[in-house]
């Protein structure tokens, strides 16, 4: 019985399927990248969020990080914030990689990836945006590019608020 | 002419010197320079048979990934920082988790791979015991309910024997 226990709980542990558009996002305590402390996608509730799964020894994260830093800078006054985590990575590689391309956003550490499975990641970069009560709203399993966030994710955010 | 002989021979003497201590110090050094080398790989090596590669899910001794060449060079750096084996793997699970350990730690829930093959084991043992024990004394009670036949009675041995006699086989 306690055989047969374990291999369910392996099945149900490991064999979590892809976030669904509509169901809600897993946002666990994570360690902040680069700065102590922990975060959570739970306090970004109330803003549109582009949760962007990466690490600092993958390739194609490389080539979308300019998109995601410069999409970023354009509307971050619109309700909106990318949300970086960094996955099975070392931490200083991560902060490394952060401060080349200029990454502004908030940025947690995923060290063992758990965070990414939950969500039903199977590789880096991945791409989650949640609405703002925290459900998925659309999602690609690779890099981003200006032209993908220009039509999948801008035309949803709320104008700029004036201040 | 004579003044500068001497002073010629002794800078060629001096250069002698220099190339001496030189080619000493560089006998010293070089063979400490390739054991400490020696002894940076056979470190390197032991830790990544006891680690993993997370985004493998094979020893680190095996991975060839962009990620493994990370984890291999960030244990080299903390080896060439003078940390010892422990204090490395520590600092592995820091970055990675438990499941960066090759074999998991003798706490917490990874405790449960080390109690529950011995537990499994104990349990099938009570279950062989049982299964045994409960046979044996099935086909003891089968013996009481059904005795074993005896053979033929001496007086049916020898009228059996008569019988088949009269038959000349």
């Amino acid at each position: 019985m306690a055989v047969v226990g374990f291999l369910v709980y392996g099945l149900i542990s490991k064999g979590n399927s892809r976030l669904a558009v509509g169901e809600k996002a897993p946002s666990p305590e994570l360690p902040k990248l680069g700065e102590p402390g922990e975060g959570s996608l739970k306090e970004y509730r109330g803003e549109w969020v582009l949760v962007n799964f990466w690490a600092s020894w993958c390739v194609p994260c490389r080539d979308e990080a300019p998109a995601l830093a410069k999409f970023q800078a354009e509307h971050q006054g619109q309700d909106f914030t990318v949300v970086g985590i960094d996955t099975q990575d070392i931490s200083d590689d991560g902060t490394k990689f952060a401060k080349e391309f200029g990454l502004t956003y908030p940025l947690l550490h995923d060290g063992n990836g758990d965070n990414g499975h939950e969500f039903g990641t199977t590789g880096v970069p991945e791409n989650y945006l949640l609405e703002p009560n925290g459900k998925l709203a659309w999602d690609v399993a690779g890099p981003v590019d200006a032209k993908m966030l220009e039509e999948h994710v801008a035309p949803l955010l709320p104008p700029e608020k004036k201040t | 002419m004579t003044s500068r002989a001497p002073s010629r021979r002794a800078r060629v003497r001096r250069l002698a010197t220099a190339l001496t201590v030189v080619a000493a110090l560089a006998a010293l050094l070089l063979p400490s320079a390739a054991t400490a080398a020696s002894a940076l790989r056979t470190e390197l090596n032991e830790i990544e048979a006891e680690v993993m590669c997370p985004v493998c899910g094979t020893l680190l001794e095996l991975a060839e990934s962009p990620q493994a060449t990370r984890e291999k060079a960030f244990i080299e750096k903390l080896i060439k920082q003078g940390q010892s084996k422990d204090e490395i793997k520590e600092a592995l699970v820091e970055q990675y988790g438990d499941a960066v350990l090759a074999e998991p730690k003798g706490s917490g829930f990874s405790l449960s791979a080390y109690v529950v093959p011995i537990i499994a084991f104990a349990v099938a043992v009570v279950l062989l015991a049982f299964a045994v024990w409960k046979w044996r004394r099935a086909a003891g009670s089968r013996e009481e309910r059904h005795p074993a036949i005896e053979g033929p009675s001496d007086a049916d041995r020898k009228r059996l024997d008569e019988d088949i006699g009269r038959y000349d086989l």
